[in-house]
């Protein structure tokens, strides 16, 4: 049943796609203003964006009848297409990686693609305070999950603070005392921090002493593996980025100052719903910021939380992005730009922007993705009506230059996926009453 | 003590002259949208004491009635979630702060209406948006308790409380939660049975009392049933399946009872039977994902115009108990993302004003710009659908209504934060 929408999926995977080009279009590019006129495409990359543009020969050339076209929307955290998301266990799960458990045929993909999403961070969850390593892909729907994956995006970790982490282990199957895990406190989750990165301090020594030693030629022997320690080691070389999941004000600047301690870089926070009580250090640190628009009051950590969150750190100089964390809402994330303008008066290229640009320089592929620019990806989104406006709808999605979701299309196969689901129920129907028939045993 | 006092009477004077005096004035100017009928260019609404008096171009203020220009805004009746914890939920996770829910399973004696704290943040933050209505609603167990209906203003529960009890809510079992099919089965099956034994009971103890005998002893939770068994009050059957809204239809013939349909992602299937029978939906999940994992992605957003054309009576909603529920302040955006996929967008505006006061029997009163219903109105700068709208001005039964909250006082403080 996964498999619904494949057989126009076949057709994009055709090698070669080629060139194409937008025409009579609003282009919105989100960096260089926006403007009527045509995108050309080629080798899946913008060749040339402006109001007239070199139609290369054998091009497709795509009408867009007038409408919106701006770049794919970017959502720095989901946890879509996993097969699990958090370890757990323990509270240091580095070793873990999301990429691992990648399930290319969730449909989430294909609504995700059809709400105009084109690249997606997939965070490992926020049960640990050091969580697993995470994986970025772009929604090209049909491909499998090495195919998905996001080619050169900079690895990174997911670190989670506050309640989440503190809040005692679920209850085991079966039953039982739920698992008692330290930490329990904001007080702990620092020290669980401040251990890793001295443990990984050790780890980083030993293996250089190791290697000086074998420079000089002196005996050594090498320091024992540790496959949780090499990704912090990577953090602390600057080598892997840093997400890490955080509400509280004070919790947000004892990352910062663990960070800064040890030598390394808090990338992005993530939620981050009090980042607008301490903007300022935020962006001191340097950190950008990911949050919803206007969840609140679902734990105690987010009661404070307030819709203008974006805009207050904005404001203050911080580079702000919005996330879903959540399959559905990620569908309709311009709607969540929006949002933005409400609460706090951002423009619209920057209500945009933190759906688009921001997100990409937060995940180190703003080179790749996340405006309409020559020599960018072409991942580009077109809607029937201004993106910004609660009655925009998603006509067609372009990554590499390919058009994974058409919704012309997407209507007129869905008498033919019906017709091919009912055969598949009567067929497992007719099965199972034949199994059913054969295991029956003589009275 | 007299000083503060006279200070604050100042202070609060000058912010009423800033809206309006008391329950009396006139919106002059503004394009005036009534719901029940076409939209007013250059109109004016008066209303006096509380109650619209007057809407059309040609309206005068009576001498002493203050005059607010709406001039370039526009005015539409306040919105109605059909589905909220306002009142009765503070903090999700804090079980001390969730009033919503009790122990058992059967339990139409459960008032929420007593339960409601007119202080709650979520409050004021939902109605900053322009929602100026909403049904509270309990949830566990099959029957939950009695929904009420209230505006977002009011001194106490009491001066909130628009109706206090406008549906005994239920859910219909089903073979969904947890454990293997064989356990759910079993556990739906048990169900479905104790649900038709208790409303039997509630007929037996409706006999009872009629032929009043000497025996006859009363017992708050039937008593409760009786106006749901004498269709005075309606069901409000939470049902999510086929299956579930099918059996819950023949459950509601059965019993004869007048029935609403909640939830329900699949009525579309059912849309002819519902018209048929006169059954109202309300749809707390357009913002939500299909259903199954084989529907078309955009199911859930086709399912209003599909029930619109249909002819069902719907409206829309914010909470939805197990469900994909939102914040109560995102109602408008649960109508707006039916509109690109088929519904005409004054039936989705319909849909969270008149069809919902409608449903809620209450249409008398409130959901539509028209002379004699309670003045509550909303004053924007364009359509209050679209997300980058803003509510300038609130009136709750004709009384200015403080827009500040929570959220508005932590961003000037922290945005004034050196």
């Amino acid at each position: 049943m996964k498999r619904v929408g494949w057989l126009f999926v076949a057709a994009c995977l055709l090698p070669a796609a080629p060139p194409l080009v937008i025409r009579n279009a609003q282009v919105i590019t989100v960096t260089k203003g926006s403007f009527r006129g045509e995108v050309a495409i080629r080798d899946g990359r913008i060749a040339a964006v402006g109001e007239k543009v070199l139609i290369p020969p054998n091009a497709q050339v795509l009408d867009a009848g007038g409408q919106y076209v701006m770049p794919g929307i970017i959502d720095p955290h989901s946890h879509i297409a996993l097969e699990s998301i958090n370890e757990g266990a323990v509270s240091v799960a580095s070793m873990t990686r999301v990429e691992d458990v990648l399930d290319p045929e969730s449909v989430a993909i294909y609504r995700a693609l059809a709400g105009g999403v084109t690249t997606v961070a997939l965070l490992h969850g926020s049960a640990d305070s050091i969580g697993g390593q995470c994986a970025i892909i772009k929604t090209r729907w049909g491909q499998d999950a090495r195919g998905l994956l996001f080619e050169g995006a900079p690895p990174y970790i997911k670190f989670a603070l506050g309640e989440n982490v503190t809040r005692p282990g679920w209850t085991p199957r079966g039953g039982g005392p739920p698992n008692l895990r330290y930490p329990a406190s904001r007080m702990g989750v620092e020290d669980v921090f401040r251990q890793a990165f001295t443990e990984a301090r050790a780890y980083q020594r030993a293996w250089r002493d190791y290697k000086e030693r074998r420079g000089r030629g002196e005996p050594a022997v090498a320091p024992r593996r540790d496959l949780k320690l090499e990704p912090l080691v990577e953090v602390l070389e600057g080598k892997r980025r840093v997400h890490t999941h955080a509400y509280r004000g004070d919790e947000i600047l004892m990352i910062l100052r663990v960070a800064e301690e040890f030598g390394f870089k808090i990338h992005v926070l993530v939620h981050v719903l009090e980042g607008y009580k301490v903007a300022k250090e935020i962006a001191a640190h340097g950190a950008g910021a990911t949050t919803f628009s206007d969840w609140w009051a679902y734990k105690v950590e987010a009661s404070d939380a307030i819709p203008y969150n974006a805009a207050v750190m904005a404001r203050k100089g911080v580079l702000v992005s919005l996330n879903s964390d959540n399959a559905e809402l990620m569908r309709r994330m311009n709607l969540e730009a929006a949002k933005v303008m409400k609460y706090g008066g951002l423009s619209e290229d920057e209500a945009l922007a933190m759906i688009t640009i921001n997100p990409a320089k937060q995940l180190g592929i703003d080179g790749r993705v996340g405006s309409i620019e020559p020599g960018k990806d072409a991942d580009l989104v077109i809607y029937d009506r201004h993106p910004l406006s609660s009655y925009a709808k998603v006509q067609k999605v372009v990554i590499d230059g390919r058009i994974y979701f058409d919704r012309d299309v997407d209507l007129s196969g869905r008498e033919a996926r019906e017709k091919r689901r009912r055969e598949l129920l009567e067929r497992a129907a007719a099965r199972s009453k034949e199994a059913q028939s054969k295991n029956r045993r003589p009275q | 003590m007299r000083g503060a006092r006279l200070v604050w009477l100042l202070m609060a004077g000058a912010a009423v002259a800033a809206a309006a005096a008391g329950d009396s004035f006139l919106l002059r100017g503004g394009t005036v949208h009534p719901v029940s009928g076409p939209e007013i260019a250059g109109g004016s609404v008066l209303v006096i004491d509380g109650r619209i008096a007057e809407v059309g171009t040609r309206v005068r203020a009576p001498r002493g009635v203050p005059v607010i220009d709406v001039k370039g805004l526009e005015v539409y009746p306040g919105l109605i979630d059909s589905a909220t914890r306002l009142g009765v939920f503070e903090i999700g996770s804090l079980r001390e702060t969730n009033d919503f829910t009790d122990l058992g399973t059967f339990k139409p004696q459960l008032r929420i209406a007593v339960a409601i704290n007119p202080e709650s943040e979520h409050i004021a933050v939902t109605r900053a948006n322009g929602i100026t209505a909403a049904v509270v609603q309990p949830a566990g167990g099959i029957v939950a308790g009695q929904a009420a209906l209230i505006h977002l203003d009011g001194w106490t529960n009491e001066e909130m409380l628009i109706e206090p009890s406008v549906a005994m809510r239920m859910e219909f079992p089903h073979t969904g939660g947890r454990g293997s099919y064989a356990e759910r089965k079993k556990r739906y099956q048990a169900q479905v049975r104790e649900l038709e034994e208790f409303f039997e009971s509630a007929r037996r103890y409706q006999r009872a009392k009629a032929a009043g005998g000497p025996d006859f002893r009363p017992d708050l939770r039937l008593e409760a049933m009786l106006p749901v068994l004498e269709g005075r009050l309606p069901l409000l059957i939470q049902a999510d399946r086929e299956k579930t809204i099918r059996e819950a239809l023949a459950f509601a013939e059965k019993q004869k009872v007048r029935m609403i349909l909640q939830r329900a992602p699949q009525a579309w299937k059912l849309a002819a039977e519902l018209k048929a029978r006169d059954i109202p939906v309300v749809l707390a999940e357009t913002l939500s994902l299909p259903e199954e994992e084989d529907e078309p992605y955009d199911r859930p957003f086709t399912t209003p115009g599909e029930l619109f054309k249909a002819g069902v009576q719907f409206c829309f909603a914010t909470y939805s108990p197990g469900g994909a529920s939102t914040n109560p302040f995102n109602l408008p955006y649960q109508a707006a993302a039916a509109v690109p996929f088929g519904l005409p967008r004054e039936e989705a505006l319909k849909a969270v004003t008149l069809g919902a006061a409608r449903i809620w029997g209450v249409a008398d009163r409130i959901g539509s710009i028209e002379k004699g219903k309670l003045a509550d109105l909303i004053v924007t700068d364009g359509d209050p659908l679209e997300v980058r709208t803003q509510v300038r001005r609130m009136f709750i039964r004709g009384r200015a209504v403080d827009l500040d909250n929570k959220h508005k006082r932590l961003y000037e403080k922290y945005m004034n934060r050196p």
